[in-house]
């Protein structure tokens, strides 16, 4: 029992940072209808931001993170700026592919420009570990990483339905034309959402890196791919399901590792996203469309 | 014996009803009109009538088979032919390769004679090219058979659709607003072509339509819709002079 | 048949072979090496996969995310199969890759019908994930070799054999989308509901196009194992599927010319590119990225490239030209 409870803290540990980052892909895909594959990218650029910050100017944790958010959210305008604004009115297939070119792009420039070799993190924080009860152990990192990603997403929340930032956001994803009937700009309320998606990519991307203590080129693929399918899962599009769609994730994995096999984890994952897209293929919270004829 | 028959057929999407209790009698060689104002259901009924929407009420009839669970391709085979209110062609495929897939549920050669060109291959290519020829010459567009039907003008892409549809070899013949977005040119040229279609091909035609002329000017049997629900039925006389029809339509 | 036809089978059997006489006698006299042997044979695999994929995207329009798994499972299914029986050559090699490619079918087949009722963005989803999940059971299991890869595999594969899979191949392409198969398959692409419309059973067609798609994948994984003599899985990853997929659009959605011009142009950019790799990737992805905003339907669009037809125009233009 134990260990079935430490292993839903690691799931809800590794599982928030997924959602964070999960949460760019939603938003994007919300309101352009396009799978951002550079995504999982931009949180490697996150880490790299948030690493030569704390390692080479020796900056405070909390403002590291603030820089790398800042830094991300510009790059990821950039992104949407050069590569996907001039392919708005493209067929979706000519976005997807550029979408890979992007990653590809970036993750070979950050090859090219800080060598392959993983860089160690710098211990951010003293780690320590905190016995809640016999056998049951949550370190402080673990804590922090679970606070701020779900500080943010509440964040994330109140933006969306309270602001008039969101209420645009929200028009946009519904209906373009008719938003921009009503007035909202509707580039600048692309811009805002990409860079908002990529600044949450950032802590995802750090908070990552400091739990596995590295960066390096690719480290954005695979819990870039873990939490696009997390979106997937959780209904893309809907916010509350790319949150949950990142814990279910994050369980599962832990999961699988600690009772079937480690090796097998990432298989169990990608499986369960198979079967949830059959039977519902709108995800856990997302809404069935159909197409009208 | 009728060619398509519904007994109170009704279509609920998500607890709104958008069709109830719509029930309607079609007979070799009729021209029948469906109309109704803007949101009443005609084109949610063509996609019962079709199969693309499975009604959630009702029994759909083609001659004495139920076809409420048929998939539409196989109520094509059955001789049901549409045309679709926002034209779909194959926009990137030439005229006539938009003709001979309508002809595919007619030709059996396998993959392998496809592949190694055997000669029941080349007789049934040979077949549907000529038919197809025919049935584009048949409309005055055997020119323009090797034309990517996307750049056909716009009311030669409306022929085209019909002219698919017909090759399908349809008994009853759906047409959902055939006459959208034509001037009064293009719309009288429509109205003789259907005269046309329906000597030539012996075909019945059911047809949605707002343009009252048309509609008037040459259905024997009109019937009428409001919110999912016949409003009224007959000739297009006492269809002008019926009260709810006139509400209906003025809001009244 | 009438003359015209059997013209047209003269003219391209004969382009085919003079092509080939020619290749493999520059390989004969050195002037094309080992080096450039090699890379065209992996041109010659990648030409295989690419024009599967092509006929699953470019053609059936459905995004597929995931072909580097049917690749997989080819190669795989060939090998095991080479190793664990003693025949001779071609019948191991042409037993394999039909082997291969059946079983690879069978996957295709048993993702495929689940997953086409998805579209779109979803069934690429799908089958990236299908991809993965290969990879990883590749990775994992024992009797494939796990992460250490599968060794020992007989070379079966050489320029000869890999010409004319790749001739059998697009042959085999062109005859089925020529076909009322291939334009049932095209009009699902154009239109769904008009093509069921009109009597095309489309589920049916989908599944049947994704399977022949994943069969041909096999098959080209299977001749990529009895070339390379090992298999990595961890090749097999989703950057691999990506490489066919930017190949297919590079040459073209909808044009197998197109697809074996991308796959013999990048095979060759590649290895020129090799000695500054670091660069490499980067100009790559950056060639995608302008490619796709500037020209976005790829290089020959839904064109097919013919040698004969260019021919013809050529000598049409020169007796014009001579004529005045």
């Amino acid at each position: 029992m134990a260990q079935f409870i430490q292993q839903i803290i690691n799931g809800l540990n590794v599982g928030s940072i997924y959602a964070l980052i999960a949460l760019g892909y939603t938003m994007v895909y919300g309101i352009v209808k396009l799978i951002n594959f550079a995504h999982g990218d931009i949180l490697m650029i996150g880490a790299y931001f948030g690493f030569f910050a704390l390692a080479t100017f020796n900056v405070p944790f909390g403002l590291a993170l603030v820089i790398s958010m800042i830094l991300c959210a510009l790059v990821g305008m950039a992104i949407d700026r050069l590569a996907y604004k001039p392919l708005r009115n493209a067929p979706r297939i000519s976005a997807l592919i550029t979408a890979l070119g992007m990653s590809m792009l970036l993750q070979n420039l950050f090859r090219l420009l800080f060598g392959a070799q993983p860089r160690r993190m710098p211990a951010v924080i003293e780690l320590k570990r905190i016995e809640i009860a016999p056998g049951i152990a949550i370190s402080n990192l673990a804590i922090i990483t679970i606070l701020l990603s779900v500080g943010l997403m509440l964040l994330l929340e109140f933006v969306v339905k309270k602001t008039k930032t969101g209420k645009a956001m929200r028009a946009v994803s519904e209906d373009k034309a008719a938003a921009k009937l009503m007035g909202v700009n509707v580039d600048k309320t692309i811009s805002i959402t990409f860079a908002i998606g990529s600044a949450l990519g950032a802590v995802g991307g750090l908070l990552y890196a400091i739990n596995y203590y590295q960066v390096e080129p690719y480290m954005g693929m695979m819990p870039g791919l873990k939490a696009f399918v997390a979106a997937v899962l959780g209904g893309i599009g809907v916010l509350p399901g790319a949150m949950l769609g990142g814990f279910v994730i994050g369980l599962i994995e832990t999961l699988t590792k600690g009772y079937i096999s480690t090796t097998w984890a990432d298989a169990f994952v990608f499986g369960i996203l198979i079967i949830v897209l059959i039977f519902k293929p709108a995800g856990i919270l997302g809404k069935n469309t159909r197409e009208k004829v | 014996m009728s060619l398509l028959k519904t007994e109170h057929i009704g279509m609920t999407f998500g607890g709104l009803k958008a069709v109830s209790d719509f029930s309607i009698e079609i007979n070799e060689n009729e021209l029948v009109g469906l109309i109704g104002p803007n949101g009443a259901g005609k084109t949610t009924i063509f996609n019962m009538l079709t199969g693309v929407y499975a009604p959630t009420e009702g029994k759909v009839f083609l001659g004495e088979t139920v076809v409420n669970k048929k998939k539409p391709y196989q109520i094509v085979t059955m001789g049901l032919g549409r045309t679709f209110q926002n034209i779909r062609l194959f926009k990137e495929l030439s005229v006539i390769d938009n003709i001979k897939i309508a002809f595919h549920k007619d030709m059996s050669y396998s993959t392998v004679s496809a592949v190694f060109r055997g000669k029941k291959y080349w007789k049934e290519e040979k077949e549907i090219d000529i038919k197809a020829r025919e049935l584009l010459g048949l409309f005055n567009m055997e020119e323009d058979a090797n034309v990517l039907s996307s750049n056909l003008p716009y009311g030669k892409q409306r022929k085209l659709e019909i002219c698919r549809a017909l090759a399908t070899n349809p008994k009853l013949l759906l047409l959902d607003e055939p006459a959208a977005g034509m001037n009064p040119q293009e719309t009288k040229e429509l109205m003789e072509t259907i005269a046309f279609i329906r000597e030539k091909f012996k075909v019945s035609i059911l047809l949605i339509e707002h343009d009252m002329s048309l509609v008037m000017g040459i259905c024997e049997r009109i019937i009428v819709i409001d919110y999912g629900r016949v409003i009224a039925a007959g000739t297009p006389d006492e269809i002008k002079s019926n009260e709810k029809v006139i509400g209906a339509y003025l809001g009244q | 048949m009438d003359k015209k036809v059997i013209s047209g089978y003269i003219k391209n059997i004969t382009a085919i072979m003079v092509v080939y006489a020619i290749i493999f006698y520059l390989i004969q006299i050195k002037v094309i090496n080992n080096y450039y042997n090699g890379i065209l044979i992996l041109a010659g695999i990648y030409i295989i996969v690419a024009a599967s994929l092509n006929l699953a995207t470019g053609y059936l329009g459905q995004l597929a995310l995931g072909h580097a798994g049917f690749m997989a499972i080819g190669a795989y299914t060939a090998a095991l199969f080479a190793i664990a029986v003693d025949l001779p050559k071609y019948v191991e090699l042409v037993a394999g890759l039909i082997l291969g490619g059946v079983v690879a079918g069978i996957f295709g087949l048993i993702i495929g019908i689940p997953a086409l009722r998805l579209r779109g963005d979803y069934l690429g989803i799908v089958t990236l994930g299908f991809g993965e999940i290969i990879r990883i059971a590749l990775l994992n299991l024992s009797f494939t070799g796990g992460a250490a890869g599968l060794k020992g595999i007989p070379r079966y594969v050489n320029f000869t054999e890999i010409y004319f899979l790749v001739v059998l191949v697009i042959a085999f392409l062109f005859a089925f989308i020529r076909s009322r198969h291939g334009r049932a398959i095209l009009s699902i692409k154009e239109d769904e509901i008009a093509a069921e419309s009109v009597g095309i059973p489309t589920t049916f067609y989908k599944v049947y196009g994704f399977v022949v798609s994943a069969f041909i994948a096999g098959v080209g994984g299977g001749a990529l194992g009895f070339y390379q003599r090992i298999l990595d899985p961890k090749k097999f990853n989703f950057m691999f599927s990506v490489e066919f997929f930017i190949i297919v659009v590079l040459g073209g959605m909808g044009s197998i010319t197109g697809t074996i011009l991308a796959a013999l142009a990048l095979a060759f950019i590649n290895e020129f590119l090799y000695s500054i790799d670091e660069l490499r990737l980067v100009i790559y992805a950056l060639t995608l990225i302008i490619l796709m905003i500037f020209k976005s339907d790829g290089l020959l669009g839904r064109k097919e490239f013919s040698l004969i037809k260019l021919l013809n125009r050529f000598s049409k233009k020169t007796k014009i030209e001579n004529a005045d």
